[in-house]
């Protein structure tokens, strides 16, 4: 992806202004700013419900021009469901919204655009098929007659892709070919090429590297030293220090607290709001040391994928935890489906108790005793239509059938005590799996491989969108796992989570391993200077 | 080896609010859908009964809607597992032609009855694995394997029979379509047709092929990543496509006392309608036995209707038009309540 932009001269509009926007670092920017002008965005007593569902029971939600309002919650507390009645695709059962001093309708998401409210998705809503500069002008196309302008609108693109510091994204370039962070840039610039006075951004970093976040801080204070209100969901409260301005915390579907001061607020008041617990995650400690001596489970050797990484060894004994550290791209989640089979390797081969296992077969390492939890829980890891049980032992039929023939009841009842042992709530397995919150939607794909009894266990961000309460939970569960013997090997962005887990650590740098350390020998900074710089010595391994 | 159980908080705020009480107490199948599926078909017997009251309501008839449902029905069947499983067949008509040529041929009806029967059902596999064998392993998306099969097929029947009439001179096989081979008024083929259905149910609902169908239907990436041998299951669907239209043909010579290549013509649309009348989603991942069924009886009883009331066949058209549109919004309708 693009390289950070250093100070990248903006060439359209963004203006110099009295509070000038320099890059990220910026501490002049204090939470006093707001409040002194009149709001952009009233929004009382929004109340909506689906069926079966309360997701707004009265949220009031108040955002200044210029500055970035952040939204906090846990999953299922409403913030979706706001944003969405802000972009006009819900319409809210009752409340009022009140829009740069006028009541105003959102009846649609045209409506709320030309009001001049762009909201940039989560999941991204772009064609894949259509290039980038056709994707930004989807719904308003520059045309004459019907015929579009392809010129313009390319030449219109290019300007707001070097204003959002990425020049090098050509306009002609299919949305579907990019990395998930170009295509949030095109996300970005079809919001900006709109006339907008408020953005709405969903977990915008979520799909970011590190050096990508920081340009996404810069493109934020652009637009606010331009006057144009953000409302920022995130789940990284580091990131809403640094560039929040106030913050609001949603709780089952309630504003529980509005307009908090970012930056001073204390961590531990704003985990309170949310969870009503004070406590962030913590991350369980190892109770009994871990057998150097026993024999790996999990031997990697040599293993391969062109153009994706390079030759990788590695082991895992029993009852360890490994972890892979590195950023989105580096070949991390490739590693992990490689070694399950899900891809097959140009090199290199995966030995599972002393026996190779069958490369790019998954079916092969299921049947030998490896598991996975995979990146995308929706798309790749369960039937959302489906029960909880039928989730959870769909890796297990054989066990639970007789010549084809299925033993429901015995399903239930082995489906039902896995979830119960990961505290599934609520422990109702025969509920569809799309109605449990992110957390509990991994205890159900964590309970499939507990059922499965799986000897190898590879967790792929095992806690994306899963809420701080969950995770220390999962952390619990995944450490509890490993106590039991099983080898562990875990993918994820959050470096906390990685040392905080792992025994051991594999640095990756675009799908290379630059360090193998103990975790307890690694810290974020020292993990993050190699991801981001690679070790400049050929550092010894352990 | 996962044995002792972690044990961890019971509180997990982030869970959806609960409403453990809402358990319908129906069995499984005896859905809103199922129900408003028997209501329509209440709704066109009704019809039938008043306009035409000695006519529809007459054993003979009862008899001859079945008996007509019944061919179509078995193909059906097939039909819907391939399309819950993610896929679709459009070559279920020329299978069941080619397997009616092939299956009366001179040389094969010297063979008799087993050997008319079994031939119609090694076409349909025949042509179902060469279906599944592509789709699976070439890959070739469904749609156009076997549109590519669909031509080929019948093609191939057309040069066999050279457009012929293919008459049957087998008594055995004959005789079975007569009214003496009723058992308690029930025809051969309709009882046929009741077997497969339940077959049909119980490997949907009961066992694991009908569970990792549904699978790979719902979601492919996530039933491969859980271990299913994703391809194998979808070269199954189109081998047992194939096979229910093999015997949809067997059952289709019985019924006629020939065999020819314009036999099962646009079967595929009628199949795939009545999965779709039944609430079987196009896109995979759901769909029942029963609402399949009850698709083509509702479609056999407007032919019927039509046919009593002396309608040409293009309002019959354009109802069964009028039917599937206002099926799958109803079905809309239904799926967003209950969600």
């Amino acid at each position: 992806m693009a390289p950070p932009p250093k100070d990248s001269p903006p060439e359209s509009p963004p203006v110099e202004e009295p509070p000038s926007a320099p890059p990220p670092d910026d501490s002049g920017r204090q939470g006093e700013r707001p409040s002194r002008v009149p709001p952009v965005l009233t929004m009382t007593g929004i109340t909506k419900s689906f069926p079966g569902v309360r997701a707004l029971a009265g949220v009031d939600l108040e955002v200044a021009p210029g500055e970035v309002h952040c939204l906090l919650g846990q999953n299922g507390a409403g913030k979706s469901t706001l944003i969405k009645v802000l972009a006009g695709a819900h319409q809210p059962d009752d409340g009022e919204i009140t829009w740069q001093g006028h009541p105003v309708t959102l009846s649609s998401p045209s409506a709320a655009t030309a009001k001049g409210i762009a909201t940039i998705y989560q999941e991204l809503d772009l064609v894949p098929h259509l290039s980038v500069a056709e994707n930004v002008h989807l719904g308003h196309e520059l045309a004459t007659a019907g015929f579009i302008r392809a010129r313009e609108a390319e030449r219109a693109t290019r300007s707001l892709l070097s204003r959002l510091g990425h020049p090098e994204i050509s306009p002609r370039a299919l949305v579907g070919e990019l990395s998930a962070a170009g295509q949030q840039i095109v996300s970005m610039a079809r919001a900006l090429s709109h006339e907008v006075r408020l953005i709405v951004m969903d977990e915008p970093s979520a799909v970011l590297d590190p050096d990508e976040v920081e340009n996404l801080f810069r493109i934020v204070a652009e637009l606010t030293a331009d006057g144009v209100a953000v409302i920022y969901i995130s789940h990284r409260l580091e990131e809403i220090r640094r560039i929040g301005d106030r913050v609001t915390v949603l709780k089952d579907g309630r504003a529980v607290a509005g307009g908090l001061p970012a930056q001073s607020t204390a961590t531990r008041d704003i985990v309170a709001l949310m969870t009503g617990r004070d406590v962030e995650y913590s991350f369980p400690r190892r109770t009994e040391p871990l057998d150097e001596s026993a024999e790996p489970v999990l031997r990697v050797e040599g293993l391969a994928r062109r153009g994706e990484f390079e030759p990788v060894d590695l082991v895992v004994r029993p009852g360890e935890i490994v972890g892979l550290a590195g950023l989105v791209g580096s070949g991390r989640s490739e590693i992990l489906e490689t070694v399950y089979g899900a891809r097959k390797p140009t090199a290199g081969r995966v030995v599972l108790d002393g026996k190779p296992l069958r490369t790019g077969s998954v079916v092969a390492a299921v049947k030998a005793g490896l598991g996975l939890a995979p990146e995308e829980r929706k798309a790749q890891g369960l039937l959302m239509m489906e029960s909880v049980t039928r989730n959870v032992t769909l890796s297990s039929l054989p066990r639970f059938s007789t010549g084809g023939w299925l033993d429901r009841e015995g399903e239930r009842t082995a489906a039902r005590a896995r979830t119960g042992e990961l505290a599934l709530h609520p422990n109702d397995p025969e509920r569809a799996v799309r109605t449990f919150s992110g957390g509990n939607q991994q205890k159900a794909v964590l309970a499939r491989w507990l059922l499965r009894g799986c000897r190898v266990l590879l967790l792929d961000e095992p806690t994306r969108g899963v809420d701080v309460g969950a995770r220390s939970e999962l952390y619990a569960l995944i450490r509890q796992l490993a106590d039991q013997g099983v080898a562990v090997l875990l993918v994820s962005s959050e470096l906390p989570e990685v040392l905080g887990l792992a025994d051991r650590v594999l640095v990756l740098r675009e799908g290379r391993v630059v360090h193998t350390a103990p975790a307890e020998q690694l810290d974020e900074s020292r993990v993050l200077d190699l991801v981001m710089e690679g070790s400049p010595e050929p550092e010894g391994r352990p | 080896m996962l044995n002792s159980p972690p044990s961890l908080s019971k509180t997990d705020p982030a869970g959806p609010p609960t409403s453990s009480a809402a358990r319908p107490a129906l069995p499984g199948w005896v859905d809103l859908r199922t129900l408003a599926l028997l209501g329509v078909l209440a709704i066109l017997v009704l019809v039938g009964a008043l306009t035409k009251p000695d006519q529809f309501l007459s054993t003979g008839n009862l008899q001859l809607i079945l008996t007509q449902a019944s061919v179509i029905g078995v193909v059906t069947v097939g039909i819907t597992f391939v399309i819950i499983g993610g896929g679709i067949d459009l070559s279920v008509g020329a299978m069941v032609a080619l397997a009616s040529v092939w299956a009366t041929t001179l040389a094969t009806q010297d063979f008799g009855f087993g050997g008319m029967l079994m031939c119609a059902v090694l076409v349909g596999l025949g042509a179902g694995l060469i279906n599944g064998v592509l789709i699976a392993y070439g890959p070739m998306v469904p749609f156009i394997a076997t549109l590519a099969m669909m031509a080929s097929a019948r093609g191939l029947s057309l040069q066999l029979s050279e457009g012929k009439t293919q008459m049957v001179t087998v008594d055995s096989v004959l005789s079975l379509g007569e009214r003496d081979a009723y058992v308690l008024g029930i025809p051969p083929l309709v009882l046929v047709f009741a077997v497969v259905t339940v077959l049909g149910w119980l490997l949907l609902n009961r066992t694991t092929f009908g569970r990792r169908t549904v699978a790979i239907g719902g979601n492919a990436e996530a039933a491969r990543l859980a271990g299913i041998a994703v391809k194998r299951q979808r070269l199954m669907l189109y081998l047992l496509s194939g096979l229910c239209c093999g015997i949809a043909a067997f059952m289709l010579i019985i019924l006629t006392g020939s065999g020819q290549n314009t036999n099962g013509n646009l079967y595929e649309l009628d199949a795939i309608a009545a999965a779709i009348i039944g609430g079987t989603l196009l896109s995979g991942g759901r769909g029942t036995i029963v609402g399949s069924v009850l698709g083509v009886l509702i479609f056999t009883t407007i032919t019927n209707l039509f046919a009593l009331n002396n309608l040409q066949s293009a309002p019959q058209q354009i109802a069964k038009g009028a039917i599937i549109v206002a099926a799958v919004l109803l079905q809309r309708r239904l799926n967003r309540t209950d969600n």
